[in-house]
């Protein structure tokens, strides 16, 4: 790890059979910095992550995580996958959801400790979701889900946190409650954040970066933002706000 | 009804019914929640290649099976994470191959094949007690296994990415979930045969997801009903002598047909109430 660079991705090419999905994109990330992905859908924001991973392998390019490959990087992050791939009718409830968040920290076939149940139960706190620990999955909204896995990424102690699309379906009281956790978990670890709310990144965020297969952007909010427009290829209206408990009212829920 | 149970078929069936809804209990639940019935039809085609070895080299056909099941699950795990095809398209490839090539063995073999219907389509009334001691041991097998592996069989199931990031070796353990479906189709093939095992892996579990929902409890209630519905369906077989392997599969569909019934009754009366 030079310099504090924690995650350090260059020249990565990928491609889905022949379909290019990343093309010559280098990022880099330090410690404590709070990065924002942005892009169209299909754009290559979850690839990115899954690169970081080590679930998928680049075509070309390097990638380093914590000075490490991303395979013997894993255990220090945690990961909010994008929540449609589940099956909710899976027979499982909040706790060993979160628990999963445990899974790597004890060996093959021992069971979890009484430190993994309050770990777990702290996360849950930090999301406001441990009143609900013994409900199914399945019973819950899909902004209670979300929270839920957030919570389990949290369960994981990670010095990296990897967001895809956090705040897709909750509702927009919370999200500013959870901006305001990432804020003070950005204290101690770096997070990126994928997303294609753009409204979001001008008050939490100090680095962004704008990707559609290849890298438009890469670097500080400030001087990004006109690149986004350019990127999506029509004029995108940003609403700012530049001071943190600003009324979350204007800010609009997709 | 107890005076049957003089007869050592009769003991020996009723066992081999306890052991079949043991190995297919916790086994079929994890083949249900991982969604991963059309493999398990695979891998139980695929057995049948041993089976026409074993009558091919003169051996009792289940050890044969063994290995062949056994092969087979690791060979579609293997094939469909390691090259371009398709996993749905490699368990086709499996299915029809490890058939044809029992078929060919069969054919192979002088004479006349004894109890070749009884491997396709089972017989529990004759399960012989070298049978049971197989079946014992299997069973053994696959509850030690889970119990010490539950947790990451759960994960693994419900999430296998985020297992994998965690650390846990989710490859080796999702070759080890096959083995162990493997392993209990061997146990069942004596009971409900190759065509029918499906039905023993999926409606028990299917009938207890309706009543629970907790994956522990899922495993429990799915034992239960697999024994008192296999036993019913033995009782109906020895009684109007009608084939063993299907009248079990006909009551454990009726069973799930009433069960499915009773589940929405009650939640019209909790609605309304």
């Amino acid at each position: 790890m030079k310099n504090g660079v924690i995650v350090d991705l260059q020249h990565i090419f990928f491609s889905y059979g022949d379909v290019p999905v990343l093309e010559d994109v280098s990022i880099k990330l330090k410690q404590n910095d709070f990065l924002s992905i942005i892009g169209p859908n299909g754009g290559g924001k979850t690839t990115i992550l899954k690169i970081i991973l080590g679930l998928i392998e680049p075509d070309k390019g390097s990638v380093f995580v914590f000075g490490n490959s991303p395979k013997a990087a894993r255990k220090f992050i945690g990961y909010l996958p994008q929540l449609f791939t589940f099956d909710y009718d899976f027979p499982v409830s909040i706790m060993d959801v979160v628990l999963m968040g445990r899974l790597g920290k004890r060996g093959l076939g021992r069971s979890y400790t009484k430190e993994d149940y309050q770990i777990c139960l702290e996360a849950l706190g930090e999301v406001g979701m441990e009143y609900l620990k013994d409900t199914q999955i399945g019973d819950l909204s899909g902004g209670q889900r979300q929270r839920v896995f957030i919570a389990r990424a949290l369960a994981t102690n990670p010095k990296l946190l990897l967001l895809d699309e956090p705040v897709a379906s909750v509702d927009t009281r919370w999200q500013q409650t959870f901006y305001e956790l990432l804020r003070e978990l950005n204290k101690e670890i770096a997070i990126i954040m994928v997303t294609h709310d753009i409204s979001v990144v001008s008050t939490y965020i100090d680095k962004i970066a704008c990707l559609n297969r290849r890298l438009y952007y890469h670097g500080s909010k400030k001087e990004g933002m006109h690149k986004i427009s350019e990127m999506y290829e029509y004029p995108v209206q940003l609403i700012t706000h530049d001071t943190p408990h600003s009324s979350s009212g204007e800010r609009t829920n997709d | 009804m107890i005076e049957i149970l003089q007869y050592e078929f009769m003991r020996n069936a009723l066992l081999a019914a306890i052991l079949v809804s043991i190995a297919c209990g916790i086994v079929g639940t994890f083949v249900v929640v991982k969604k991963i019935v059309f493999i398990s039809g695979g891998i139980t085609h695929a057995a049948f290649g041993g089976i026409g070895l074993g009558y091919f080299l003169g051996i009792n056909p289940i050890l044969t099976a063994i290995p062949f099941s056994l092969l087979s699950a690791i060979g579609i795990g293997v094939i469909s994470k390691r090259t371009k095809i398709s996993e749905d398209s490699a368990i086709g490839i499996l299915w029809a191959v490890g058939m044809a090539i029992g078929i060919l063995f069969i054919g192979l073999t002088p004479g006349y094949a004894p109890d070749l219907f009884s491997y396709l389509f089972g017989s529990i009334l004759t399960v012989p007690f070298s049978d049971i001691i197989i079946m014992i041991v299997l069973d053994i097998i696959i509850i030690v296994t889970v119990l010490f592996l539950y947790k990451e069989f759960q994960a693994l199931s419900f999430d296998e990415e985020f297992s994998e990031i965690t650390g846990v070796p989710t490859r080796a353990l999702y070759l080890l979930l096959l083995c162990l479906v493997a392993l209990s189709i061997i146990v069942l093939i004596r009971v409900v045969g190759v065509i029918l095992v499906i039905a023993l892996f999926t409606i028990p579990t299917t009938i207890a997801r309706q009543f629970t929902n907790k994956l522990k409890k899922l495993i429990i209630y799915s034992i239960l009903s697999a024994t008192i519905l296999t036993v019913a369906g033995l009782w109906f077989s020895y009684f109007f002598d009608l084939p063993s392997g299907a009248v079990i599969v006909l009551v454990l569909a009726f069973a799930f047909f009433v069960s499915a019934l009773i589940k929405r009754l009650r939640t019209k009366t909790d609605a309304f109430s």
